[in-house]
């Protein structure tokens, strides 16, 4: 399945069955995208992963 | 097979179009022609080719005719060598500065001397099959831009119509483009670890930017700690947000083999770096804006998409055989 990447309007592959919040990365300006829906699938920037220090 | 001889096959260029054609399952190597070295092995200048070929180098009196011939030889001496071998090949294609413009005022601003054969400067095509692949396909005489005017151009070219007239463009380059020749500028000593900035004001390829571009092209240029590769940042204005010029970029660029958009968001290697293009046939394009203020980044080998590879692309199209014939090397990572 090919989606719209939402940043940059590039392709973005996905493997189907495509799963909720399944992360994937466009090949053209390289964000990561999170699934956000299925009917019919959505993606949208995924969160950043923060660190985590410990405090 | 392609018969195809190499004027000044002796420098880093003519060991490059050597490397390359070697591996060209359609073209043979007639001759290898250098002033310095006849009658010695090409793999004694070019170690690197050592058990590819035993062929030797060629006097320039003894050039025979051949389908291809290739003047990697130097500004200045080539405006008057190029005459006299001009009928030797059905091609010509020249990757030194003496025929990359057509008006003979031109280059003596930027070369310093009249221009000794300018009868010929107009019977050029540039050597660029992103802006004249068609040109190209019945061309007899080919003259491959600068590395760096090549890196800006292809830079540049998507922008038209989305940037204001004057660009400034700053060009990084390793020392290879300088020469196979020693010089007190290239010592060790004096090249090591500096950032040279060897043309502050009008380096000589800005008159071809500007020529192919339209643009009022102003370039400097920075020797940098570097062997191959060439970098351009061109600064200009223009109102475009980020997806507009994506899709200028995409729409120059989504089928061209040799040029790939690099403009991403996360990772290491974000936009165009020499220095994974090493030994590759890619250009490297990649921008930023913010505001009014448009960046373009261009990246590629100074010596393979910057001069033989890009002549070779040009050989294949010229030829009629796939354009991507004998360039398929991806460069290295790490390197």
């Amino acid at each position: 399945m090919t989606l719209t990447c939402p940043e940059c309007e590039g392709p973005v592959l996905l493997t189907e069955p495509v799963r909720l919040s399944e992360v994937a990365q466009c090949a053209d300006c390289s964000s990561e995208l999170e699934v956000v829906g299925l009917d019919p699938v959505t993606l949208d920037l995924a969160p950043e992963i923060e660190e985590d220090w410990g405090e | 097979m392609i018969r195809v001889s190499i004027m000044g096959a002796a420098g880093y260029l003519g060991g490059e179009l050597l490397r390359l054609l070697l591996g060209h399952p359609g073209t043979s190597i007639a001759q290898a022609v250098s002033t310095r070295f006849p009658g010695r092995r090409v793999d004694s200048v070019h170690p690197n080719l050592r058990g590819q070929t035993d062929l030797v180098f060629t006097a320039p009196d003894d050039l025979e005719r051949c389908d291809v011939l290739l003047t990697a030889t130097p500004h200045r001496a080539t405006m008057k060598l190029l005459p006299e071998v001009r009928d030797r090949a059905e091609t010509v294609i020249d990757l030194s500065g003496d025929f990359r413009s057509p008006d003979p005022e031109v280059y003596e601003r930027y070369y310093g001397v009249p221009h000794a054969a300018p009868e010929l400067l107009g019977e050029f095509v540039p050597g660029i099959p992103e802006l004249f692949r068609a040109e190209l396909a019945g061309a007899g005489l080919i003259s491959v831009p600068g590395c760096a005017a090549t890196a800006a151009i292809l830079a540049l070219r998507p922008l038209s119509g989305l940037i204001g007239p004057d660009v400034q463009i700053d060009a990084r380059t390793g020392s290879s483009g300088a020469g196979a020749r020693a010089g007190d500028t290239n010592l060790h000593a004096e090249r090591s670890g500096a950032m040279r900035v060897f043309a502050p004001v009008r380096h000589r390829h800005e008159a071809e930017v500007a020529r192919l571009t339209g643009l009022n092209a102003r370039m400097t240029a920075t020797g940098v700690e570097a062997v191959r590769g060439v970098q351009v940042v061109c600064h200009a204005t223009g109102t475009s947000d980020e997806r507009t010029l994506r899709r200028a970029y995409r729409d120059h660029y989504g089928t061209e083999p040799f040029v790939r958009i690099v403009a991403h968001r996360t990772g290491a290697h974000r936009l165009p770096d020499p220095k994974l293009l090493s030994g590759s046939n890619y250009c490297d394009v990649g921008f930023a804006v913010d505001g009014d203020r448009i960046t373009a980044i261009a990246a590629l080998d100074n010596l393979v998409k910057g001069g033989a590879g890009a002549a070779v692309q040009c050989l294949n199209i010229r030829a009629g055989e796939p354009e991507t014939l004998g360039l398929g090397f991806p460069g290295l990572h790490p390197v």
